[in-house]
């Protein structure tokens, strides 16, 4: 049978009229495409794990597309955070040109993520900022959930293996049951599969969208952290905790100092987001871990400000514990920036460049 | 109604009460005792026009020097950060306004104030200081953005 797949948008933000109308266009188009059902959230970030929109997010257990005003690391390590996991399912609309190596084999370094299971579906993540066209997100969802009902995985283990009689000639038979499922009307389906979800939608579409409170803490890219627990040392408010395993984890998201991003520059991997700072490299753009953009600013005349990351990062954490009332702890720099510890293999295109730059003679 | 004074951005006539501050990055200040609600101005709603999202940095009780960034803010014509108007401390945010920024355009004077600050404000100038003021900046004001609309 083919497989279903729930496409999910989540509101931004803004009351951008054209980001409005982006969002609705893909909402009403994919109403009306067979195998696709539709929810729509508020921005995924301000959700709580018990929010509704959360919620509806944790009973879809198949193959799912999210599309939001975020990264697609954001997005994914928000999802992941509130118990929604699941592969990396590969988009043709990505942020920003994706260096193909970026997940190099040769990454020997032992990351969370390593460590732990992930149900066997595929999670899409969208950035509705990548395109200002909704045909562009929907052709692209459509293209993935045609990939996703095609999908032969499960086929190709009968055939490897010892298939039962009726499973062969299902397999012989297959057009027979395509064309039964053909012969339901696509919208009956999707109403269909909805009900079964949430008998109050009476619609394909799921609009679960009450406003909710912004929010601002941090989310860990399991992907990049290797526990090293700089964050929870650096952190002075409570925000981090660790898990059984003794996995750092955001136990506390809501102790954040709004505004603050000082531990995701502390962080050696850069595996720590704040999905709403202007900075890309922090908000979860896709960016190699350890080498934070250059910034070439000074080079063509801003004023120097001679401050590293760390520098920034303590700067930024005292002010907050003033702001709290409490004192500050860090006026001297510290003595081992860890940002500048050790840079890894990616180092290459960041000596390049910066021999070009040496030889344009200043 | 209190009386008002008139600076023309060309066709445009942008009026500012008199019963209030003003603070020279195009805020007006209502307050007393050290205590001061802030708004745009008319001129600088007329430059960022419709508001669609307002996001802040700070909360209350956050304490800023001058110029501290606080937040930004995306409009039809424009997207900037925001910046402390006074030194003080952040007493209150109009949360309104995160659902519905359209308000600092219907009331920009009125029910669109933006925050509430404690501090004393000795940097703030009265209406013909600010209308001086825009004089001043008027021409590079519209140079910003003709030059930015070049590029």
């Amino acid at each position: 049978m083919a497989k279903r797949i729930t496409a999910i948008v989540s509101q931004g933000q803004s009351q951008n009229p054209v980001k409005r109308q982006l969002e609705e266009d893909v909402v009403t188009a994919l109403v009306f495409e067979p195998g696709i059902d539709v929810i729509v959230i508020p921005h995924l970030y301000d959700l709580r794990s018990d929010a509704t929109g959360m919620l509806a997010l944790q009973g879809v257990k198949g193959n799912m597309i999210v599309l939001s005003w975020l990264y697609e690391r954001a997005a994914r390590w928000i999802l992941d955070r509130n118990s929604v996991s699941g592969l990396i399912g590969k988009s043709l609309i990505q942020s920003e040109a994706d260096d193909d190596d970026d997940e190099s084999a040769e990454d020997t370094v032992d990351r969370v993520a390593n460590a732990r299971p992930v149900p066997e579906r595929l999670i899409y993540c969208l950035d509705l900022r990548c395109d200002d066209s909704a045909t562009t997100y929907i052709e692209e969802v459509k293209r993935i959930a045609a990939e996703n009902s095609a999908e032969v995985v499960p086929l190709m283990d009968w055939i490897s293996g010892d298939p039962k009689p009726e499973q062969l000639d299902r397999y012989l038979h297959s057009t027979a049951a395509q064309e039964s499922l053909a012969t339901s009307p696509a919208s009956a389906t999707t109403r269909e599969a909805t009900d079964s979800v949430s008998e109050s939608a009476p619609d394909a579409e799921r609009h679960l969208t009450s406003p909710e409170q912004r929010r601002w803490y941090p989310v860990i890219d399991f992907s990049r952290c290797t526990n090293c627990m700089e964050c929870i040392d650096f952190c002075l408010f409570g925000v981090y905790g660790v898990d059984q395993t003794d996995t750092i984890l955001v136990e506390q998201p809501d102790n954040c100092r709004k505004g603050c991003p000082a531990c995701s520059r502390v962080c050696p991997e850069n595996a720590i987001i704040f999905p709403q700072h202007k900075t890309p490299a922090i908000a979860g753009a896709q960016i190699e871990a350890g080498s934070l953009k250059i910034d070439l600013s000074k080079l063509f005349g801003a004023p120097e400000t001679d401050e590293s990351a760390a520098q920034a990062a303590s700067r930024e954490r005292d002010e907050q514990l003033v702001m709290a009332g409490r004192s500050p702890v860090a006026s001297k720099p510290s003595p081992a920036p860890p940002q500048v510890a050790e840079l890894p293999a990616a180092k290459d295109h960041l000596d390049d460049l910066l021999d070009e730059l040496d030889e344009l003679d200043l | 109604m209190t009386a008002e004074r008139v600076f023309m951005m060309g066709e445009f006539a942008a009026q500012f009460p008199s019963d209030r501050h003003y603070a020279r990055n195009h805020m007006w200040a209502m307050g007393t005792n050290g205590l001061w609600k802030f708004g745009f101005t008319a001129y600088a709603v007329r430059l960022l026009q419709d508001v669609y999202f307002l996001d802040w940095t700070v909360e209350p009780e956050t304490t800023l020097r001058e110029k501290d960034e606080i937040g930004s803010i995306e409009s039809k014509k424009a997207e900037s950060d925001l910046y402390a108007p006074i030194a003080g401390t952040v007493v209150r945010l109009n949360d309104q306004l995160l659902q519905d920024p359209s308000t600092i355009n219907v009331d920009k004077y009125g029910n669109g104030w933006l925050f509430e600050m404690a501090g004393v404000g000795d940097n703030l100038i009265n209406v013909d200081e600010y209308i001086t003021h825009l004089n001043g900046v008027w021409e590079v004001t519209q140079r910003t953005i003709k030059g930015q609309l070049n590029e």
